[in-house]
């Protein structure tokens, strides 16, 4: 993973909304009288949330200042962790793992159909402005390896053609059921349970 | 006491120290990065690896405290592996760029890898490669070499208290940089050059300018204020090249002032290297015996209360001493000022302008009352030291009004001398914060004392300190922050007429006939008719408005003494020589005595400076008179003076370097402190 880059179209100004503004106290809430910076990765995810899932620098600026810290520390949090986005993304965040398991069950694969039907490159928004791709690190999903995640939700058990298939419902602003793409339920067998047959809640 | 073993050697030491300090008081060097003594532990250069006993990995010593009973070993095949191994990884990115880097020659990790580094490289990837950093006109940035030690962000944030360096990214990513890459708005940002390990970080105007082996060091005593910092000044022939800090644990610990670092290329610049005569406006070149004869001519056809004599912020206390006998004994005037304002002095006692809690005393006051001073500005080593005390005990800090960003946070109070009155009256919550104190500081700067009411805020102050006996042999709470490196020394000698400085007055009202300007440059008055005569190094306003120009020397092509806002005499020694046809300034006035007279004042400067210790020494001996005179109120505002930090003397004035942080700072921001 290189050095993320930081978007060049910055918006003049950020601020939270009435509803943010009441999760961002309730949240340096839980930290002790005096230590309320720790909670600067709580309002750096409500700002990526209110702001398009990206979070802009006027954000860290705001942020900075509503918890009273120094910008560059804000600054160094939001480059250091890999889920904050520092640049816009499309409205269909794909993230592709490409760790070991997935790999091994054709995580590239997917790579491939990303790279054909959204963008050429990785963090580059596609044509239509819908939908960006970029690969990740495990997700914790690799018993239904190979697995993406769009926005929050995990799509699972995937090869090139359920992607496509996948990619053309985002396309036309739908939201895929989430889910295995093999039927299965979480991360049970295929073909029902083969042990532990006789307990009922295994 | 902790007992331990290093390398099979029985040592005790005190308790909380580090394995690292351990094996440093058993005399046992350990490699270090990011490991710094004045910084806070960081332990991720992992380059001090050392093997304890029952552990089965080496430990980072830097960041492993010292424990009763630890067998620690430094010498083993373990730890040169270990350290062997954490080389490798520092040396896969850093670029193979020695002969063309600053560093070379100085470099941590230069010295490092010739004992722990693999002459060949198993590193056949691309190196890394990380854009350069805007980082002010002061410092040069090379990432590129960074191997992440983060002494300079430790550094930024703790001591200069300017959280705005940081490190972005993460893991082989990770980058050094300020917020939008801006300059570094730190009065000591240049430290972080003498801190980094590695040629990362470097001097900007001393880029390519001289090997470390190739200069000449003299260690000396900075004259950019009147904290008296030690440093060493490096030259190269006749110029200056730079100046580093020397470690003074009493004064300016490891660092200096960005002035003191920089301001030594205007040692180059705008030099007075021939005596000069002003002809119509013009200056022409004379000759030394010329001058003279010009000089005592017309001291001959003056009455000599009609001669005054100024000497500069940046004068040595010996040729403060030849002019003071040349006015006393040839001249026979007492026209001689040192102040170039109407600060209050009260010399009856040498308590009454000195620093007298002493700049180590800082750490242990729990109350600062800051009475129209801008320590930031008028002594930046000083002020790092009340950070460090505020640091370590969240000490309350009041100020008379606002002083702008002092790299802590303090009060405000409000700027009026009814607030002093309410303090000496007891009325004030100020005055019983400083009862209950043990250890107050009180802390009386410039712009108070060039008020009118200076005279009346000193008095009453030191009257309310005494009158609750806060004065005592263990503890002065009394301080005067003086901003020259002549000011404590003229002091000493009585270069002070009186407390309102009437010659000032005079020369203003253009009362004399004759005015010699020792090296000061800063007096406020118009030229009418007077015969100016100027001894100086730079041709700056003393030269502009003199008749004849005698070339002197700075303090780096001198030896002289200085007298710090404590009180501690101290020498600076020559490191280059005069340009030109330039004197050392003592010798002049001692040579045009010789002239007036037919006899030197001195015959060599080994007699002056035994007059003047002479001197120093009775003058401290005098018992003087503690009377206190009731002062008369006056109902008026402390108006802090705008300080133009970056030209504040004749040498900081000649420097690009200086002239370029200054036209940044300017254009970034307003401090609050512009008046």
């Amino acid at each position: 993973m290189s050095l993320k880059k930081i978007s060049k179209d910055q918006p003049e100004k950020f601020e939270f909304n009435d509803r943010n503004i009441e999760l961002a106290k309730k949240m340096i809430n839980n930290y002790p009288e005096g230590k309320q910076q720790s909670a600067v990765m709580s309002l750096l995810y409500i700002a990526q949330r209110q702001n398009n899932n990206w979070i802009p620098l006027a954000a860290m600026k705001y942020i900075a200042k509503f918890l009273s810290m120094p910008y560059i520390k804000v600054y160094e949090v939001a480059t250091f962790y890999s889920m904050y986005n520092l640049t816009p993304v499309g409205k269909f965040f794909y993230q592709v793992c490409t760790t070991t398991p997935c790999m091994l069950r054709g995580a590239y694969k997917l790579v491939d159909v990303c790279k054909k039907k959204i963008s050429n490159k990785e963090n580059e928004i596609s044509t239509d402005g819908n939908s960006s791709w970029m690969e990740v690190e495990c997700l914790g999903a690799c018993i239904n390896a190979p697995m993406i995640q769009i926005n929050d939700e995990y799509y699972e058990d995937l090869d090139e053609k359920k992607l496509e298939n996948i990619i053309e419902q985002t396309m036309k602003g739908k939201t895929p059921k989430p889910g295995s793409y093999r039927g299965r339920v979480n991360s049970e067998p295929e073909n029902n349970r083969t042990t532990l047959v006789g307990i009922k809640n295994a | 006491m902790l007992k331990l073993k290093v390398n099979d050697k029985d040592i005790e030491i005190e308790e909380g120290l580090t394995v690292l300090q351990a094996c440093e008081q058993a005399g046992v060097e350990i490699p270090r990065f990011c490991y710094h003594e004045k910084l806070s532990i960081a332990g991720n250069c992992r380059m001090c690896l050392v093997e304890m006993e029952k552990s089965p990995k080496p430990i980072a010593s830097c960041a492993m405290p010292a424990a009763e009973g630890m067998n620690i070993k430094t010498n083993t095949p373990l730890v040169e592996k270990a350290r062997k191994g954490v080389m490798e990884f520092l040396l896969a990115n850093h670029p193979l760029d020695c002969p063309v880097c600053d560093q070379g020659g100085e470099c941590d990790l230069q010295d490092q890898s010739m004992y722990y580094g693999i002459d060949k490289s198993r590193f056949k990837e691309n190196k890394r490669f990380v854009p350069e950093k805007y980082m002010g006109p002061l410092i040069k940035t090379q990432m590129t070499r960074c191997i992440h030690c983060t002494r300079c962000v430790r550094f930024a944030t703790e001591v200069a208290g300017i959280p705005e360096l940081g490190a972005i990214g993460r893991g082989e990513d990770m980058q050094i940089t300020t917020y939008l890459e801006k300059a570094m708005e730190s009065e000591l940002s240049g430290n972080v050059i003498d801190l980094c390990p590695v040629g990362a970080l470097t001097s900007k105007p001393y880029v390519f300018e001289a090997r470390p082996w190739e200069l000449k060091k003299t260690e000396t005593i900075d004259v950019m204020d009147a904290v008296g910092s030690n440093i060493r000044v490096d030259t190269y022939g006749w110029e200056v090249k730079r100046v580093l800090p020397r470690i003074n644990e009493e004064i300016n610990e490891e660092w200096i002032s960005d002035k003191t670092r920089y301001a030594c290329d205007g040692l180059k610049s705008q030099r007075l290297d021939h005596p000069l005569k002003k002809i119509n406006n013009e200056f022409k070149k004379i000759s030394w015996k010329e001058a003279y004869e010009i000089i005592a001519e017309k001291i001959k056809i003056t009455s000599s209360d009609k001669i005054a004599g100024f000497v500069g912020d940046l004068t040595n206390m010996e040729t403060m001493f030849v002019t003071k006998e040349f006015f006393e004994k040839i001249i026979k005037s007492k026209n001689l000022e040192a102040r170039d304002d109407n600060t209050y002095i009260n010399t009856e006692e040498r308590t009454n302008y000195l620093f007298n809690s002493q700049i180590n005393g800082i750490e242990e006051t729990d109350f600062i009352l800051l009475i129209g001073a801008n320590p930031r500005l008028e002594a930046t080593i000083l002020n790092a030291r009340i950070r460090k005390n505020y640091v370590a005990n969240k000490t309350e800090i009041y100020s008379f009004g606002d002083i702008g960003d002092q790299t802590y946070p303090y009060k405000k109070l409000l700027a009026e001398t009814k607030i002093i009155r309410e303090i000496y009256e007891n009325k004030s919550e100020i005055s019983k914060k400083i009862l209950d104190s043990k250890k107050p500081l009180v802390i009386i700067g410039k712009s108070a004392l060039n008020s009118k009411s200076g005279k009346f805020i000193f008095e009453n102050m030191k009257k309310f300190l005494i009158d609750n006996k806060k004065i005592t042999d263990e503890w002065n709470p009394l301080n005067i922050l003086p901003v020259n490196a002549s000011s404590v020394g003229s002091y000493d000698l009585n270069l002070v007429n009186n407390e309102e400085n009437l010659i000032l007055k005079k020369l203003q009202e253009n009362d004399f006939e004759i005015v010699f300007l020792i090296g000061q440059d800063n007096l406020k008055f118009k030229k009418k008719d007077e015969f100016i005569v100027y001894i100086g190094s730079h041709g700056d306003n003393g030269a502009e408005i003199a008749d004849v120009i005698l070339p002197g020397a700075t303090y780096t092509e001198q030896d002289g003494f200085f007298t710090n806002l404590e009180g501690k005499l101290q020498k600076a020694y020559r490191a280059s020589f005069p340009p030109g046809e330039a004197k050392e300034d003592y010798k002049v006035l001692n040579e045009l005595s010789e002239l007036l007279k037919r006899k030197k004042l001195f015959q060599n400067k080994d007699e002056l400076i035994d007059n003047l210790l002479n001197y120093l020494d009775l003058n401290q001996k005098k018992i003087k008179s503690k009377n206190f005179s009731s002062v008369d109120y006056i109902d008026e505002k402390i108006i802090i003076n705008p300080i133009d930090y970056y030209y504040s003397n004749v040498i900081a004035r000649a420097s690009k370097t200086m002239s370029e942080c200054r036209s940044i700072k300017t254009n970034l921001k307003k401090t609050g402190t512009e008046g």
